[in-house]
């Protein structure tokens, strides 16, 4: 580990309540859940805080249950335990499709849906599938609860409106109407972070969002209007064009993904049609 | 001045132990500096190759991201737990699956959590996660295969070590064999006289 150890401290709450406290009282603090973004920070020495909160005892923040038409997801639930819930692959079923290609099943039995919001990649497998799902951000403090919907909650990149004495505790996503659809355009199927990765619903209402093409995962709402109006594929492909700020990085280019972006966008829309299933068969 | 750690107990290979270190400090180098463990390998410390795979009560995770506050009270099972007598590490060297050796404990301890009857889909998505530079994963794959037709046979037997040890994982139970003698995990120019005799009078 490229981090001294002894520069660190961790703090150990028993409860959500106490937890809190500590972030109010003895901050700032790191919250810490399945580790798997922040132990690779402190193994290559580039994560800069030393102070740590362990969330993961922290029973009240884990779970997926269902209240009305509202599925909500503890913060610290795991990726294997989204693959593995009936409730979430009946629900919402990109989701779990997300989970599944998230890192490797070492990453997907420790890292959390919380964990992915909290790291606000612009990659972040699960971020497009919640930003097509209404997700809202619920955010707890010693004397609040608020909820965020997930297309407020990032400023910029790796930015928030997460204040320092706030925990995620849990994502709530309403009731998805209409065909789900996932796929993530990688190097391979397994641990390689995506070039660009799509959510998409498409009912009534038509929500697509992207990963890897901006600042932070986005939303397409003139793309969304222009399909949901009946325009053509092609023109659709066109307006996602002014849409999407994707760059050259060591994943890709920036050429290379407003292509594969237009392709997704396609193979969304014509997967998902009325009956269809959504899902790419592999 | 060394600062005076609480003492974090959990289950290491079947025996409880204490130990008393940073609680941040890495399930991995817990494991190699304070137990002497060196079977757990450290390769990338990011979680891409999983070479430093353990099975965390029941499950793999990578060690080198997993800080030993959260092992209180937890199962951990190493390399070391199997003894050099569980059926995959026999299949292993008999079949291939190891050749410079240091993707080896990793995999299998990946492989043991998958229990013994996954289907090859479910070894490959299982060992996704851990690297291997020498073999081109077809002899792990084997080693695998034979293993768990082994562990399979060694469940419904009387106890001996080896089959005590295929309680490891949260695999499906004996009894529901779905390695499909068709989808046979073995290259296709293999020269395994037992595997190409299944695939001659094999059930299709």
């Amino acid at each position: 580990m490229n981090t001294a150890i002894a520069s660190l401290q961790l703090l150990q709450p028993s409860s959500l309540t106490a937890a809190l406290k500590m972030l109010r009282d003895d901050g700032p603090l790191t919250p810490l859940a399945g580790g798997t973004d922040i132990y690779v920070g402190l193994n290559f020495g580039t994560l800069k805080d030393r102070r740590f909160i362990d969330i993961s005892p922290i029973e009240a923040m884990r779970g997926v249950t269902v209240r009305g038409d509202v599925l909500r997801v503890g913060a610290l639930t795991t990726y294997r335990e989204l693959i593995e819930s009936r409730v979430v692959n009946r629900l919402v079923p990109m989701l779990v499709a997300a989970s599944r290609e998230i890192g490797a099943v070492q990453i997907q039995n420790r890292g959390t849906l919380g964990g992915n919001v909290a790291n606000g990649s612009p990659a972040g497998d699960t971020l497009p599938v919640l930003l097509a799902a209404d997700a809202l951000v619920e955010l707890q403090s010693c004397d609040w609860v608020r909820k965020v919907p997930l297309r407020d909650y990032y400023t910029g990149y790796r930015r928030s409106v997460l204040r320092r004495d706030e925990l995620i505790t849990a994502i709530e996503i309403p009731a998805v109407h209409g065909s789900q659809f996932f796929r993530k355009v990688g190097t391979r199927a397994a641990q390689s972070i995506s070039k660009v990765v799509i959510a998409g619903v498409h009912g009534a209402e038509v929500r697509i969002a992207f990963g890897s093409v901006a600042p932070t995962v986005v939303r397409v709402p003139k793309t969304e209007a222009a399909l949901a109006s009946g325009a053509s594929l092609t023109e659709a492909q066109e307006i996602l064009q002014t849409e999407i700020v994707p760059i050259d990085d060591v994943r890709s280019t920036a050429a290379y993904r407003r292509r594969v972006a237009a392709n997704l966008l396609e193979d969304f829309w014509r997967s998902t049609g009325r009956g269809r299933a959504g899902f790419p068969q592999k | 001045m060394t600062p005076a750690f609480p003492a974090i107990t959990f289950t290491l290979n079947g025996k409880r132990v204490t130990v008393k270190a940073h609680p941040l400090k890495r399930l991995l180098d817990v494991l190699r500096e304070d137990f002497g463990l060196t079977g757990t390998k450290e390769g990338c410390g990011e979680g891409e190759c999983g070479a430093c795979t353990v099975v965390l009560d029941g499950r793999a995770v990578n060690s080198c991201l997993v800080p030993l506050a959260q092992a209180r009270g937890a199962r951990v099972d190493t390399i070391e737990g199997l003894k050099g007598r569980h059926p995959l590490q026999k299949a292993f060297a008999e079949r291939g699956g190891a050749q410079c050796g240091i993707c080896t404990p990793g995999m299998v301890m990946a492989a043991a959590a998958l229990g013994p009857n996954p289907t090859l889909e479910d070894v490959r998505v299982g060992l996704a996660g851990n690297l291997c530079r020498c073999t081109g994963y077809i002899g792990i794959y084997r080693s695998i295969k034979q293993a768990n037709t082994e562990r399979r046979r060694g469940a419904s037997a009387p106890a001996s070590p080896t089959a005590r040890a295929t309680t490891l994982g949260r695999g499906r139970g004996p009894g529901s064999a779905r390695l499909q003698p068709g989808k046979s995990v073995r290259g296709r120019g293999s020269s395994d006289p037992r595997s190409a005799a299944r695939r001659k009078g094999g059930s299709r």
